[in-house]
């Protein structure tokens, strides 16, 4: 019989056991009968705690506990696109098949599948000289991704190898066949398969982290062009609930232009999970015109499934992120929603009588957030190739009554360089995407000012008079709501209406409009362009004058697309809706028709 | 008549609603415990923290008269219910004892009360639209089958006068299907409960309920498992006899505080407020189990009340509630005050799960039409036009209309019409997705063309009132 510990007591998800065999903190353990998946969290003297990720319902003292003497791995390699895996791996999508719709205990199946051949083409020679990280051979996992099959890191030792090339097959094979054997300096003999393993909590090696220089381009107008993030960036989207942060993270899953999407529903709503999963197979990538599922790895660890599995499942999805950038790809995960994971690193830290810092949260709350928003960069990789790969992480975070200044929110705020704050009077006002122009920042926008440059030589300093016009109109607005806005002078009204057009013309987005739901950067650049050239030549007349209610109402003669005529149009309406257009030259020929219509109104005043 | 498992009378410690009993080998995690005591009294009970040599045990039943001679037998089995469809027409407690007189229910099959997770690749994302007849919610917050919509609330609001107008009206367009309503209540007054219950007689609706009644005088603790059962009962018939079900919870603050005396009893650690940190995940473990599952036709839609204290929404129990649920109902106290009814502020509510549910989609070249095509941006639109009445409306207390520009004079009339027109209707009227959007129509007329900047052009030609007399005229 195998040798085992024995259950001493079960409260809740945390287990207390006897005398397990070999007991290392990470360990992980089968529990009981049904053998649930647990993992070492403490050990003192023979007594050790196990974290549950499944439902201990029925669990009971003197149960068996057996050491797999193996810490939380996943398993990497061709088969985790496109899939849907719970936070322990497994995929839900088989999980269905099998067993039903309903969640059930102690059911194991393969992480990855098994059966399913893939077409293996060596990229080696037998003879070659190898390190980790030299790409051994490629699979065109989906049509969009070719999987590159890398010398791997033996785990033993997490230290690269060196060695030739003994053996190199072609053909079809399934993830656990020997598709080439590597002899290392040492003189081993190491069979290498598809399938890789890599302990979740142990961030990948990499050669050299790289500065950050490219955007990530996600076609929404507020975060390109005021708060962009670069690619390995880090941000955070704070919001109380109604706010639309999944929409928002929805949206930069669908529309970013990383290689490889990474969704994490962690302790979040089941029915929008469902959305997303069914959805995203429907979508088409704007660039590439091929599906997006074809490049994105789902993991769905709703509210009501396990507590403890929140945790495994951050970190096995930027494990999986780390594995693709270390294929060389750009990679962004968003983690919907951080703050869950917290709840369930609070709620064992409770059941193990530990002295709470903040709100009951741990006092090793703000290390652990540290080091998961540490693994996002841009790298150079191991193998002789110096390819750059890069990971991006986006978390959400659920401040309880949207108060930014909980332990949650205001650790992750020390830890990334954007923040997306969402607030909540914009939501009521369905000002979508809600993020709040005065509380966000990047500081990205150094990094990226080349990038932006080469579209628009002034983009950046139109942006800032941007900010700066909003700025001063949320000032006035202050002072309007006491006297009134007919009681400002011309000026401050100008300001509000340009900060109106900027409002609703460019800043809100439809996620569920199909032009405006994804806005490339040429046309980000076109309208902010369009608008603050419309506030640069009406400023000098109002100075002179011209009231503010002239300008409100002029007119231009202009077709407006999917028109046959031109019409008479309000030039403020057209402002606001050339964001519906998906042809760009229109842009430019509103703004001609809008110089002319605002040189014609000089002259009726004699300037 | 004897039962098995073993019976212990060692019972060491009291403490709220919590019996320690010693020298038990090995009770599981979540089992079902009976619990005896000397006057005949019998209750049912379940253990949450187990050891090598005792367990603790939360008893559903009334705490007072727990003494230390009390027989516990440990039963071997998780907490579960015997299911058919048999218990439609039923009365239960909130521990599952009959109420109405009849014998205790047989089932064709027994489930677990307290761990049902649907796999998230087995949903079905919602997205049949559920007219309600009430304007304020079906034009601007629509509810869709398998979704869950709470109603916040404070004492003294009406939400009790909605729900039931909910679950009288509440119809698929164009569609007769086989539905029920489970109903659970949680510490609500006797008032309150015979209000629902001449409710649905009235209406028939009486013998296609499920009810499970724990009333404010009723011991406190069995609100732990009241709603798992009722929620076990409504999975069970949407997902094996291909039901659609409402279930109306209420009311939640009182649920959670039932857990929190436990918590306390425990001497856990609080999070906020002295509700567990565990809140989260427990209310997530009720309300998640709403929603629909792929191939199956039956649905699970969950309808939660609960009050605010004090009318604070940033309270854990609303706060944690709206992170999970997919949207909220608010109850505005300004309005009852001045007479509106239903008293729903659109504002601050959302239905996530509006945007599948309503409009037209195109899916290939198949068009499904589930409302109207305008109805989205005419929603939108409302909104936005609402918020900005308000705006002025708060202004106009500071400075007097008089002060006010022609815009905002003219928004806070807006303001005024949507409030009596739109939202306010009569307790007993059942208005149809196309009324309600007529009189959307009627009062964005009212506004200048050039101002409706949510609505979509195409839509504006088809729908606004100025373009359909012209079109009726040519």
């Amino acid at each position: 019989m195998q040798e085992a510990g024995r259950i001493i007591r079960v409260n809740g998800p945390l287990i207390l056991a006897r005398n397990v065999p070999r007991a290392r903190i990470g360990d992980v353990v089968h529990l009981g009968n049904e053998k649930l998946i647990g993992e070492i969290v403490r050990i003192k003297e023979d007594i050790v705690a196990i974290q549950c990720y499944e439902d201990t319902s029925g669990l009971k003292p003197r149960e068996p506990v057996i050491n797999t003497n193996e810490p939380l791995v996943a398993e990497l390699g061709p088969g985790l696109l496109g899939q849907i895996f719970d936070g322990l791996e497994f995929s839900e999508i088989k999980l269905h098949e099998v067993y039903g719709p309903f969640i059930k205990r102690g059911v194991k199946i393969e992480k990855l599948d098994r059966k399913k051949k893939w077409e293996f083409v060596p990229k080696v020679k037998v003879g070659d000289e190898v390190t980790s990280g030299d790409v051994l051979g490629i699979v065109q996992e989906t049509p969009l991704i070719e999987h590159r099959i890398l010398v791997p890191i033996p785990l033993e030792t997490y230290k690269p190898i060196e060695g030739k090339i003994k053996e190199i097959y072609e053909g079809k094979f399934n993830i656990t066949e020997t598709i080439a054997v590597i002899e290392t300096k040492e003189g081993k003999t190491l069979n290498i398969s598809m399938l890789q393993k890599w302990p979740v909590r142990i961030p990948r090696p990499y050669k050299a982290r790289l500065k950050l220089e490219e955007p990530l381009i996600t076609g929404q107008r507020v975060i390109d062009t005021f708060f962009p993030i670069a690619k390995g960036g880090t941000a955070a989207i704070p919001g109380g609930f109604g706010t639309g942060k999944t929409v928002t993270l929805q949206q930069l899953a669908k529309w970013s232009d990383a290689d490889i999407i990474i969704y994490i529903g962690c302790g979040e709503r089941g029915n929008e999970m469902a959305d997303v999963i069914d959805k995203f197979p429907k979508l088409r990538d704007p660039r590439t015109g091929r599906l997006l599922i074809e490049r994105s790895v789902f993991i769905a660890n709703v509210s009501n499934l396990p507590v403890y599995a929140r945790e495994s499942s951050i970190y096995l999805g930027v494990t999986i992120g780390e594995y693709f950038r270390d294929q060389g790809y750009s990679v962004a995960i968003m983690a919907d929603s951080t703050s869950r994971w917290a709840e369930a690193l609070r709620d064992i830290s409770g059941r193990l009588e530990e002295i709470p810092a903040e709100r009951g949260f741990p006092a090793y709350l703000a290390e652990r957030i540290a080091e998961f928003y540490e693994r996002a960069g841009r790298v150079v990789t191991y193998g002789k190739d110096n390819r750059v790969g890069s990971l991006t992480i986006m978390g959400a975070v659920s401040p309880p009554g949207g108060d930014f200044s909980e332990p949650v929110t205001s650790i992750t705020l020390r830890f990334v360089e954007t923040l997306w704050a969402l607030d909540k009077e914009l939501a009521f006002k369905r000002h979508f995407p809600a993020i709040d122009w005065l509380m966000s920042l990047s500081k990205y926008h150094a990094a990226l000012r080349k990038y932006w440059e080469r579209i628009d030589p002034d983009f950046a300093a139109l942006r800032e008079k941007a900010i700066s016009l909003l700025e001063e109109a949320s000032k006035i607005e202050q002072i309007a709501r006491i006297v009134g806005e007919k009681s400002l002078p011309e000026d401050q009204r100008l300001v509000l209406l340009a900060s109106e057009i900027i409002r609703e013309g460019f800043l809100v987005q439809n996620a569920f409009h199909p032009v405006d739901t994804f806005c490339p950067p040429e046309k980000q650049a076109r309208m902010l362009r369009a608008i603050m050239e419309f506030y640069n030549l009406t400023y000098p007349l109002v100075e002179k004058g011209v009231p503010v209610e002239m300008i409100r109402g002029l007119k231009v003669s202009f077709t407006v697309p999917g028109r046959e005529s031109e019409e008479e149009l309000s030039l403020i309406m057209l402002l606001e809706r050339m964001k519906e257009w998906s042809d760009v030259g229109k842009i430019d020929e509103l703004r001609v028709k809008m110089k002319e219509a605002i040189r014609k109104l000089a002259e009726e005043y004699g300037l | 008549m004897d039962k098995a498992g073993i019976v212990y009378k060692t019972v060491s410690e009291i403490r709220g609603p919590l019996l320690v009993v010693e020298g038990v080998r090995g009770a599981k995690y979540n089992e079902l415990v009976e619990v005896r005591l000397p006057d005949g009294r019998e209750m049912i009970g379940s253990v949450l923290d187990t050891h090598e040599d005792k367990a603790i045990v939360q008893v559903f039943g009334r705490t007072e008269g727990l003494e230390l001679n009390a027989s516990v037998r440990l039963t071997g089995e998780v907490v579960k219910i015997p299911l058919s469809n048999d218990l439609i027409g039923r009365v239960f407690s909130g521990s599952f004892e009959p109420l109405d007189n009849l014998p205790p229910p047989v089932g064709d099959e027994e489930r677990e009360v307290f761990f049902s997770v649907i796999n998230p690749a087995a949903r079905e994302p919602p997205s049949e639209f559920i007219q309600t007849g009430i304007s304020v919610i079906d034009g601007m917050n629509s509810l869709v089958r398998g979704q869950k919509l709470p109603f916040f609330s404070e004492a003294g609001l009406p939400h009790n006068v909605i729900a039931a107008q909910v679950a009288r009206q509440a119809t698929i367009p164009g569609k007769e299907e086989d539905f029920a309503i489970v109903f659970v209540a949680m510490g609500i007054k006797h008032e309150e409960f015979a209000y629902f219950r001449k409710e649905f007689e009235e209406t028939g609706a009486l013998n296609r309920a499920v009810m499970i009644l724990n009333l404010a005088e009723d011991p406190v603790i069995e609100r732990i498992i009241a709603p798992r059962i009722g929620l076990t009962i409504a999975e069970y018939l949407a997902f094996e006899h291909d039901m659609h079900i409402l279930v109306i919870l209420t009311d939640m603050t009182n649920y959670a505080e039932a857990l929190r005396s436990i918590s306390v009893a425990r001497e856990e650690v609080p999070a906020r407020k002295g509700y567990p940190g565990y809140l989260y995940t427990d209310l997530a473990t009720i309300y998640e189990r709403a929603g629909k599952v792929k191939g199956k036709k039956g649905s699970v839609t969950l309808m939660p009340i609960l009050t605010m204290p004090g009318g604070d929404m940033t309270h854990p129990v609303p706060d944690l509630t709206g992170y999970i649920t997919e949207g909220q109902l608010i109850l505005d106290r300004e309005l009852n005050a001045r007479g509106i009814y239903p008293p729903i502020n659109p504002l601050p509510s959302l239905s996530r799960l509006m945007k599948d549910g309503i409009g037209v989609e195109k899916v290939g070249d198949e068009i499904i039409v589930k409302t109207r095509e305008d109805h989205p941006d005419v929603a939108n639109q409302l909104y936005m036009a609402y918020a900005e009445g308000v705006k002025a409306r708060g202004l106009a207390r500071i400075i007097g209309e008089i002060g006010l520009s022609e815009r905002e004079r003219l928004y806070l009339k807006f303001a005024d019409k949507f409030e009596r027109k739109f939202i306010n209707q009569g307790v007993y009227e059942n208005r149809s997705i196309e009324q309600t959007l007529e009189i959307a129509w009627e009062l964005l007329a009212e506004l200048p063309e050039e101002d409706l900047i949510r609505i979509k052009e195409s839509n504006i030609r088809k729908y606004h009132p100025k373009y359909r007399s012209k079109q009726s005229l040519s």
